[in-house]
């Protein structure tokens, strides 16, 4: 049932878990029976899509049921995806330049969920479209953090505002910002430290790389994503929704997808908060960062194929 | 979001209250309830299945106790099997000298800060700890080991030419022999558990270096995947123990249990922030409180120390854990809760409230709710239970509300007032002497 996300990066190719194993033969032509709606309940919770939206995927399929009980997998397969497909629309980001130079873009989120990873790789993304990137090393409390964008900064040839650990963060936005802007850069990303959302005093600190970046341009940043790792579950809902009272969140990236977790959870933060999903972490290197599709992440779920 | 299990399970039971035992029909409702509990904190599928049908085993016979609503019977064994299986093994470490630990776990999951946490309390404790760089990949991350390690005064092993991990491990082992420490932690790359040659890389580092102690550092809001990952790394490396991390946030913390019994390894650690002395040893009354989302006295009491001044909180604490916690404390701690925050945090925190989601309006809420209280007299704050119909009439004229909202107070406040029975005595007596213990110390014992 459910295809791997390797196929976003390999079209579709191979790789199937377990799950998508056990369950295979429920979405083929079998007729479904009680035992395999069980089976297709685990499969939806297995995939952190939460109570909702499993409960409302699983009633449309036994509607469906109900009125024909001739009902193929691949028929409740296309039902599930339909209902996925419907909660999802708009979920997509699209990324647009600020109307003046440079394009502010803040990466936040708890400790360890990839900002940093996916600073570099956003940056070296956009240098690829042929834009001109400034990176801001804002993490300047956990140890090793300036050390660690700046290794990204060498290895893939971007340019990096940083400081040291212990600096004022805020001052490095501002320094970063005014560099990005002398030198005609389009887009400046700033790094910022991980935080729980539960830390009011942390978040005070966010705040104030805003204001100090406002000064520059009362609109930046313009885009504020939450990097959120894609293998937690619902507490992820809770972080966007905390980051977002506090910050005013403008999007999305949902890390860590090439592990075997479905990342259901951003189902659940579109829904309650719907705040676009600009892009997927699906790796380690510079690469792996793929623009957020409906279309593909659906697919994906429900193992269909084109 | 979800109502507090108990309230659920509350009125899941309602209908048979004083019908005498507990079976597997009267049962059905609110079993459901523990499911979707669990799965809402994260709990694997199949282990919150399990867990119910064993949970229905234990509840299905059992007399409905006089005095005690059956949704706080049921939660109570539920709690109790909960604390059961979540201490369950041996949670100390291994005694063998040198020690040798290698952490291991997905990536962002916290292994290098918990190395260089857990080399602090093994100082503590008398040891001489090397911890030893082994992760080559993520940029930096020798820097970050070896920065925590200096600020810890811990000795540290690097290698920043090779990428031989095996050769940098048994590296460090002999460096390690040869200058005296008589512990070795092993900080590890983030990996995959599907990725076979890190998988394979991590294994040999294991069969070189022979650990005693091989701890998976889980992220405690960790979704479904926990069972597969903790399976794999368990397959792989015969784990020791878990070390949970983050756990300084609100995630419920489901997946511990999940990895518990997948795995079968004993929670031995708990990260409760960024500083290195954010590390706790584990306590399983707390957490099943957490998973169950039945509040949390310790961590509000805790909140309030750090805000409100601390003979109030002292005296709250006490008033909470005698369980003589009336009205008029309620609308002092009203009035102080302002200084703490946001008002759902605090809600999420008191004894049978956990999970109640406040409507936007809950500010323009709590102001009613006071009005309410200020409506009542003195001895009716002490002793609500005096609070007939015709006394209710008078307090909402007198605070402009309809009659049903000031019912609707006094239930929960009388919820409220259960819980905190409940937890007064049996099952929870050791989460009291915690309290008790992080009253007179003071001491970082988050969550
Ligand atoms: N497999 C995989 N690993 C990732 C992905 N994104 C980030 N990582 C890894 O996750 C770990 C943590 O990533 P960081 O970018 O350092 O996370 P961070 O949010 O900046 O962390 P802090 O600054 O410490 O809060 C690193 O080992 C990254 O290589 C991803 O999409 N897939
Ligand atoms: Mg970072």
């Amino acid at each position: 049932m459910f295809g791997l996300f390797k196929k976003f990066k390999d079209g579709f190719a191979k790789t199937v878990t377990a799950i998508a194993a056990k369950t295979h033969g429920l979405f083929g032509a079998r007729i479904i029976d009680a035992s395999s709606l069980e089976t297709l309940e685990e499969a939806l919770y297995t995939a952190d899509f939460g109570v909702e939206t499993t409960e409302e995927i699983l009633a449309e399929i036994k509607t469906a049921y109900k009125k024909d009980a001739t009902l193929h997998g691949q028929q409740a397969a296309a039902i599930g995806a339909a209902v996925l497909k419907r909660a999802l629309a708009g979920a997509e980001g699209d990324l647009r330049p600020a109307a003046s130079a440079p394009t502010v873009i803040a990466m936040i989120g708890v400790n360890g969920s990839g900002k940093t990873t996916t600073a570099a790789k956003l940056a070296w993304r956009l240098k690829q479209d042929g834009k001109t990137v400034t990176l801001a090393a804002c993490d300047t409390f956990r140890a090793a953090a300036v050390e660690q964008l700046k290794t990204w900064a060498i290895r893939l040839d971007l340019e990096i505002v940083a400081s040291h650990t212990g600096a004022d963060s805020a001052s490095v936005a501002f320094d970063a910002w005014q560099a990005a802007k002398s030198r005609g850069r389009d887009y400046l990303i700033v790094d910022t430290a991980g935080r729980l959302h539960t830390k009011s005093n942390l978040m005070e600190e966010l705040a104030k790389i805003r204001r100090v970046l406002q000064k520059h341009d009362p609109t930046a940043p313009q885009h504020r994503w939450l990097v959120v790792d894609g293998s937690l579950g619902s507490n992820s809902i809770e972080q966007a929704r905390v980051f977002h009272q506090s910050f005013g969140l403008t999007g999305l990236v949902v890390t860590k997808l090439d592990g075997t977790s479905r990342g259901g959870a951003l189902v659940g933060i579109w829904r309650q908060l719907k705040l676009p999903i600009y892009f997927l972490g699906l790796g380690e290197q510079a690469e792996d960062l793929q623009p957020f599709s409906v279309d593909n992440y659906v697919k994906a779920v429900f193992g269909l194929e084109d | 979001m979800f109502e507090s299990l108990t309230e659920k399970l509350g009125s899941a039971l309602r209908n048979f209250r004083g019908v005498g035992q507990l079976t597997d029909a009267n049962m059905a409702d609110a079993l459901k309830e523990v499911r979707t509990a669990l799965l809402a904190a994260d709990v694997h599928f199949k282990v919150a299945r399990d867990f119910v049908e064993r949970v229905q085993t234990q509840c299905v016979g059992q007399q409905v106790l006089k005095g005690v609503a059956p949704g706080q019977q049921v939660v109570k064994i539920i709690h109790d099997e909960l604390v059961r299986l979540l201490g369950e093994g041996e949670n100390s470490l291994s005694t063998a000298r040198p020690l040798k630990i290698l952490m291991v776990g997905l990536h962002g999951s916290g292994k290098t800060t918990s190395s260089a946490k857990l080399g602090k309390l093994l100082k503590k404790r008398g040891y001489r700890p090397l911890v030893a760089a082994c992760d080559v990949y993520r940029p930096a991350a020798i820097d970050q080991l070896e920065i925590l390690a200096k600020q810890e005064e811990l000795a540290f092993y690097s290698d920043r030419v090779s990428k031989d991990v095996p050769a940098i491990g048994a590296a460090a082992l002999a460096t390690a022999q040869a200058t005296g420490c008589d512990c070795i932690i092993f900080d590890t790359a983030g990996r995959l558990q599907i990725d076979p040659e890190l998988i394979a890389e991590v294994k040999k580092l294991h069969a070189v270096v022979q650990p005693d102690e091989v701890l998976l550092v889980a992220d405690g809001a960790l979704g479904q995947e926990a069972v597969n990952v903790a399976k794999a790394f368990h397959d792989a490396l015969a784990l020791t123990g878990l070390v949970l991390t983050k756990m300084d946030g609100d995630a419920r913390g489901g997946a511990a249990l999940s990895i518990k019994s997948i795995a079968q390894v004993p929670i031995k650690f708990i990260g409760t922030g960024e500083k290195t002395a954010d590390f706790d040893t584990f306590y399983p009354e707390r957490l099943a409180s957490r998973i169950l989302g039945m509040g949390d006295v310790v961590s509000l009491v805790e909140k309030a120390q750090e805000t409100i001044d601390h003979k109030e909180a002292e005296k709250m604490a006490e008033k909470m854990r005698k369980a003589d916690f009336d009205l008029e404390d309620f609308l002092a701690q009203m009035q102080q809760i302002k200084k703490l925050g946001s008002m759902q945090s605090i809600v999420g925190m008191m004894p049978g409230m956990s999970g109640v989601q406040l409507p936007d309006d809950s500010e323009k809420q709590m102001a009613r709710t006071e009005a309410i209280i200020k409506s009542m007299t003195k001895q009716e704050r002490r002793k609500p239970d005096i609070l007939n119909g015709s006394r209710r009439k008078r307090i909402a004229d007198g605070s402009g509300v309809k009659i049903v909202e000031v019912n609707q107070l006094l239930k929960q406040f009388q919820q409220m007032q259960q819980m905190m029975k409940m937890m007064k005595g049996g099952g929870s007596k050791k989460m009291m002497k915690q309290l008790e213990a992080m009253q007179s110390q003071r001491g970082k014992l988050r969550f």
